[in-house]
């Protein structure tokens, strides 16, 4: 009893030392910057002027809706490119080649975020891949404009965010038992009320994970919009960036990144409270 | 009588073997008819095939007459408990036993006065509420059953359901099976490997081994006179013999058993006798038996059910002989010699 107490202490240390030293002391740093205030005079004062920057200007809450809107509609993407590659691996495939086809889908990630979009602009650009292709058949006689806009953006976004919706929707696929759905079709559900009713609802935990994750990376994503988006593609990490980096603000861009903290949680906090869904099963 | 399911030459061929070797069977409206076999026989196999679930390799299917050929799971006429149940755990129980009749286009109304009706038929009344997690085994069975039922279907498939189940239980659900059955009249066809399940249940047995049926018969005949030497070793407990020679009318066993058996038109490879087929220390003036010397090893007591083990003929081999329920051989002791004697129609003669 002793002993497993003192092993548990010492197995306790350095989660401590990784949460506070790194996450916890920086976080209250920030929070305590972004009040942080300088007035025209050069006096020093605590307000909520950097927070109150974010709403008088209309061009940050646009970004941040602009943002939101985007991160929502990649989120829901990633399910429906997701689900039927999920559904596949766990349900179609025999059993023996399912973890097999799960690791290719790690490739991406091994590689890093940033070589693969590289391969996308080389891919997509004017002289890139694809152009050169559809104008070597004869298709295009000039390129299309693919690489630096939305398009572009959404693709890498999606590509980095894919495989965090997979592995939850896979795993929740594996635990629902074949036999529910032969019994929904020997009580004579089509395949659509089978996919609605069964499935959907059996995976539900998985797609509410999946999720938030992928909505909070790609929220919180700069690589990607900075360098496949375009002009009027403006991500709200990129203010944030412009308010550390161009304007050497550091306390407006603190408070930037709280707002971008507070309300993509208050996003998933609503979207739980919509769909009926609860936190703590998501985890499971 | 009508058949309401027709089983001609069913036919299913798997990559490395034959699950299902040509059937062919038929069931009587409002009966209650079980497959019995030992697991891996291919009952299940054919029971998917009669669902919809597995397609035949050849042979056909006819339900009230009609062919089921193409018809895919959800347009017949049949309706499955699963083995494992199988209830949608997303659902609580007024749900899953609806679940079948929203697909059917009933209205709101009707459907909830038969799910109601179903309920109350299976005692499950004011559960409709309920989580079916939060069931125990029995009721969830009775969930499983009403979900089927409710859609009114011509038969009634149910997997070995009751396997699930501890054994007190599972007594309680046979008798329980039974009586519903009588009760709605819809047909059943049960699939199992217990054999008294079978038994207790069924109006008609059919017994299954290697793809084949061997017998189909009614528990009685299927216990008294077991077609096969596989029917007379899985159907009820038997003490089997080898056979070594028959010659003029006599059997001689590998352990030494003289037998004299009249009017076989085969040479018998195996004997079987049923342990409550022994008659202890018979009358030296019975007619038409044959008595052989055993030796007592154990008694194993079972209250009425009790047995003793007993070795035939100085050979080492072991046979079981039931004791009568009354007190009337209380004092056999281990060791003892005794006569025992089996009537001749008692004694089950088969070829390989």
């Amino acid at each position: 009893m002793k002993k497993s107490k003192y092993v548990f202490y010492v197995l306790l240390v350095p989660v401590l030392l990784w949460l506070i030293t790194l996450i916890v002391l920086p976080h209250i740093e920030l929070f305590l910057s972004s009040f942080r205030f300088e007035t025209d005079e050069g006096e020093k004062i605590i307000s909520l002027a950097n927070y109150m920057a974010f709403f008088s200007d209309e061009i940050y809450w646009r970004t941040f809706l602009n943002t939101a809107v985007y991160s929502i509609s990649i989120t829901f993407l990633a399910f429906l490119v997701t689900f039927p590659v999920a559904f596949y691996i766990s349900k179609v495939v025999a059993k023996k080649y399912s973890s097999f086809l799960t690791l290719l889908l790690l490739i991406p990630i091994w590689i890093g975020e940033l070589v693969t979009i590289y391969g996308w602009m080389i891919l997509l650009g004017d002289n890139g891949v694809i152009n050169n292709f559809l104008i070597s058949i004869g298709l295009i006689d000039t390129p299309i404009e693919m690489l630096y806009t939305d398009f572009s953006m959404t693709i890498g976004l999606l590509y980095m965010s894919m495989l965090f919706m997979i592995v939850p929707i896979v795993s929740t696929l594996e635990s629902l038992d074949d036999s529910l759905i032969e019994a929904a079709s020997d009580l004579g559900a089509s395949k659509w009320t089978i996919f609605t009713k069964i499935i959907i609802p059996h995976s539900m935990p998985g797609i509410t994970s999946g999720g938030i994750i992928v909505f909070m990376l790609v929220i919180g994503d700069y690589v990607a919009p900075n360098l496949l988006g375009g002009k009027s593609s403006l991500w709200f990490t990129e203010q944030i960036y412009n308010k550390f980096l161009a304007t050497f603000n550091w306390n407006e861009g603190a408070a930037f990144g709280f707002l971008l903290l507070i309300l993509s949680s208050a996003i998933i906090w609503l979207a739980l409270r919509a769909s009926g869904q609860k936190l703590e099963r998501v985890g499971s | 009588m009508k058949h309401i399911l027709e089983v001609k030459n069913l036919r299913r061929e798997f990559k490395e073997f034959t699950a299902v070797d040509g059937v062919d069977f038929f069931v009587e409206k409002g009966g209650f008819f079980s497959i019995l076999g030992p697991s891996g026989c291919g009952k299940t196999t054919l029971l998917r095939m009669i669902s919809g679930f597995q397609e035949e390799s050849s042979g056909e299917i006819l339900i009230n007459g009609e062919s089921m050929k193409g018809v895919p799971p959800e347009k017949r006429p049949v309706n499955i408990v699963f083995q494992n149940l199988a209830l949608f755990p997303m659902m609580n129980v007024e749900e899953n036993v609806a679940f079948g009749l929203k697909r059917e286009n009933v209205s709101k109304e009707d459907i909830a006065k038969r799910v109601k009706k179903m309920l109350k038929r299976v005692g499950l009344e004011g559960y409709e509420k309920k989580k079916v997690t939060e069931l125990s085994g029995g009721q969830r069975q009775r969930v499983a059953i009403a979900r089927s039922l409710v859609l009114k279907p011509k038969i009634l498939l149910l997997d070995e359901p009751l396997g699930a189940l501890d054994r007190k239980l599972r007594e309680h659900m046979k008798v329980e099976l039974k009586l519903l059955q009588r009760e709605i009249g819809t047909t059943f066809i049960y699939i199992t490997h217990d054999q008294s399940e079978a038994l207790v249940m069924s109006d008609k047995v059919a017994v299954m081994n290697k793809g084949i049926l061997e017998q189909i018969d009614t528990p009685q005949n299927l216990y008294k006179n077991p077609k096969t030497a596989f029917v007379a070793s899985f159907v009820g407990e038997s003490n089997s013999f080898d056979v070594k020679s028959y010659e003029n009318d006599t059997i001689v066993t590998e352990n030494g058993w003289t037998i004299s058996k009249k009017g076989l038109d085969f040479v018998p490879t195996k004997l079987f006798v049923r342990p409550e087929a022994f008659i202890i220390n018979p009358d030296d003036d019975m007619d038409s038996i044959e008595t052989t010397k055993i030796k007592i090893k154990t008694v194993l007591f079972d209250g009425a059910n009790t047995k003793l083990a007993a070795i035939i003929n100085q050979s080492g081999d072991e046979v079981l002989i039931s004791l009568p329920q009354n007190a009337q051989f209380e004092d056999l002791k281990v060791g003892d010699v005794i006569k025992i004697g089996v009537h001749f129609d008692d004694l089950k003669c088969y070829k390989d």
